[in-house]
Parts: structure tokens; C-alpha cells; sequence
């Protein structure tokens, strides 16, 4: 696979050498003298200085290939954006990987195709969530591409789902309830299965179906 | 009729006091404050510290009613993330950007953004008149 990666920060550096490790072919793009020059010792002709969001510099990487794979993973989300845009629209590239250095800005991500996206932030931030004992619907897993969503929601006591069989639960379309972790196991969910607070339920969601989702089931 | 201008700089001070003259109803977006100098001492819009990427800023500065976006900041890529935030999730009408980058301004020209690029006008017109001087000799 050839893979071409814009950004050598720790995040593309390391990235790169995984990728070389396994036999792939891959060229680095890396616009600053000094960091260039740190990663030419040990990468050699597989690393180019350039400004990645520059024509010129794709096409010297060989973008018109095209690659199987472009990594857009500088610090700047701008640029970031503007390279997937590059690749894909002009060059024709099928699989791009944006970091999102900022989380405020993944709209914009989302709002010009640019998927998947990969935010340090906000995973963080859902590993935090998860461990806060929240009331609320927990993201797990979002996958734009085949357009769902998987989400963990708790039964609340006294809820709407408390006390009710599975099968028998009145959610929004598209939504499906595949499990329900209870005392640390996990049950499918199959009719007769009834519900108690306490018991966490893993659904299946269309993306920007979870307001809806939140609402039929009374969390905050 | 309202504009917002995003990037306060030669380009952008200089439409926004335009404008604003002629009877808009301007804001200026920079992320410098010392920016607001260059709108002069008779200027009346407003004035809106922040990045043009920030969609709380583009919301303070009244985007959802504008008529015009023209953005001319000092980086060409965050002028293309930020015309198309206005064009394709505002449906401003009217988006203008500057580039510098003639590449990336015949690419995204193309792509249906109303695009300036200086670099490319400067070429034109010094081959203009370097042929010129040549067909008086």
C-alpha cells in the first residue's frame, strides 16, 4: 500500500515508521528546516520538506499516483482540511485520515466530507465520560461511512425504559437496542429480556438521530 | 444590507470602509485587536475580535444574516475553510475569498468559489505591459 502522510509531528513520524515497519511504501511531508532535518537521518528519501497544502509538494510526493491512503495530520486543522480536499476532489484519492487538532472545529470537518477524523480531545473526552457516572447517552463509536452510530444509554430508575421488555420499548426509527449490559455481563437483546435500572443498553443509531433518542427516553 | 469582512488587513479594512460608507452594515472579524485601527476614526460597524474558523465568532458577528462574506485573512487555507463554511453551511450569497496561492485559486475557482487572486492579476498585468513596451519599441 503506498500511504502519504502531511505533517511529521510525533504523530506522523511514528505513524510513518509503523507503516515502513510493515512493509509499506510511504513518503512523509514535513514543512519546517528543523524537523526535516531531525527526520531525514532516519527516513530518508522517504521524506520530503514542503508545504503539504502546496500543489506542487503533493505532486513531488506523488499524489497523482494516486496513493491508497492520505494522512492529513499536521497541527493545523486548515491545512489538514485543505490537503483531504486536494486529494480527493483533484486527485482522486479513495481513503483520506484528518486529524483534528482543534474539536471546535470538526464541523467544518463534517460539513465538507472530510471522514473519517481522528480528535485527541474528544476521545479523551468520551474516555472521561464514560468513567463519570452521567445520566446521559454515551457515544462509543461512529462510523460516518456506514452512516451509525453506537451508543450506550442507561436505564434511569423509574424511566421510561425501567421495568419494560426490550422488545416492547418505543425508540425512534432507525434506532435498535443489540445488548444490555447488566452486573457486568452482556445479554442480547431479545424479547423477554426486561429492562431494570441500572442496566446500560447498547443501541445502533443513525447519525443525528441521538437528540431524538435522548428525548424518547427522558436523559439529560 | 449586511457584510462581514474576516480578516481585517490591507484587502479586508479597506472593503469594510467601503462599504460602510455606503450605507452597510458592516462587522470586521481579526484576530488582532490593534486591527481596528485601520477602519479609521469615522468608522460606524462593528468589530469582532477572534479566528474566522470559530463559529462562535462568525455567530457574534452576525453571519446567519449577512448578504455578503468576503474573507482576506493572511492565510489562503483558512480562507478556503472559511468561504465554504459560509457559502455551504450559511448559504451566504455572496462569498468572496482571497488567495495568494494561484494553484489553489484556479482549484477551488472551480469548485464554485468566487475566488481573487492578487498573484495572478499581478502576473497578468506585468506581462501586459512588458509585451506592451515591446510592440511601442
Amino acid at each position: 500500500m503506498y500511504v502519504l502522510i502531511a505533517g511529521g509531528g510525533k504523530v506522523g513520524a511514528n505513524v510513518a515508521r509503523t507503516l515502513l515497519r510493515m512493509g509499506h511504501e510511504v513518503t512523509l511531508i514535513e514543512s519546517t528546516a528543523d524537523r526535516y532535518e531531525r527526520l531525514e537521518p532516519e527516513f530518508e528519501h522517504q521524506v520530503l520538506r514542503g508545504d503539504a497544502t502546496e500543489i506542487s509538494t503533493l505532486e513531488r510526493a506523488g499524489i497523482a499516483r494516486p496513493p491508497d491512503l492520505v494522512l492529513a495530520v499536521t497541527g493545523d486543522d486548515e491545512d489538514n482540511l485543505v490537503i483531504c480536499q486536494l486529494a480527493q476532489a483533484k486527485y482522486g484519492v479513495d481513503k483520506v485520515i484528518a486529524r483534528v487538532n482543534d474539536p471546535r472545529n470538526q464541523p467544518h470537518f463534517d460539513l465538507l466530507g472530510i471522514a473519517p477524523t481522528v480528535c485527541a480531545t474528544s476521545s479523551i473526552l468520551g474516555l472521561v465520560e464514560h468513567e463519570v457516572p452521567a445520566h446521559g447517552l454515551i457515544p462509543l463509536l461512529e462510523l460516518k461511512r456506514d452512516n451509525l452510530e453506537i451508543v450506550e444509554i442507561p436505564v434511569t430508575p423509574g424511566g421510561p425504559a425501567d421495568g419494560v421488555d426490550v422488545s416492547q420499548l418505543r425508540l425512534p426509527e432507525g434506532t435498535t437496542v443489540i445488548a444490555v449490559l447488566r452486573g457486568g455481563n452482556a445479554e442480547p437483546a431479545t424479547p423477554g429480556l426486561r429492562l431494570t435500572s441500572g442496566d446500560q443498553m447498547l443501541a445502533i443509531v443513525k447519525p443525528g438521530r441521538t437528540d431524538e433518542l435522548r428525548k424518547a427516553l427522558a436523559l439529560t | 444590507m449586511k457584510a462581514i469582512i474576516i480578516g481585517c488587513g490591507r484587502v479586508g479594512s479597506a472593503i469594510a470602509g467601503e462599504l460602510d460608507r455606503n450605507g452597510w452594515d458592516v462587522t470586521a472579524i481579526d484576530e488582532n485587536e490593534d486591527a481596528i485601527d485601520r477602519l479609521g476614526s469615522h468608522w460606524a460597524g462593528g468589530f469582532v475580535r477572534g479566528h474566522g474558523m470559530d463559529l462562535a465568532v462568525l455567530g457574534e458577528a452576525g453571519i446567519q444574516h449577512a448578504d455578503a462574506v468576503v474573507v482576506a485573512t493572511n492565510g489562503d487555507n483558512t480562507n478556503i475553510v472559511v468561504a465554504q463554511v459560509a457559502k455551504e453551511r450559511f448559504k451566504v450569497k455572496c462569498v468572496v475569498v482571497r488567495l495568494l496561492d494561484p494553484a489553489r485559486a484556479d482549484f477551488y475557482r472551480e469548485r464554485g468559489l468566487h475566488v481573487v487572486c492578487p498573484t495572478q492579476h499581478a502576473i497578468a498585468v506585468i506581462n501586459d505591459a512588458i509585451r506592451a513596451s515591446q510592440e511601442a519599441a
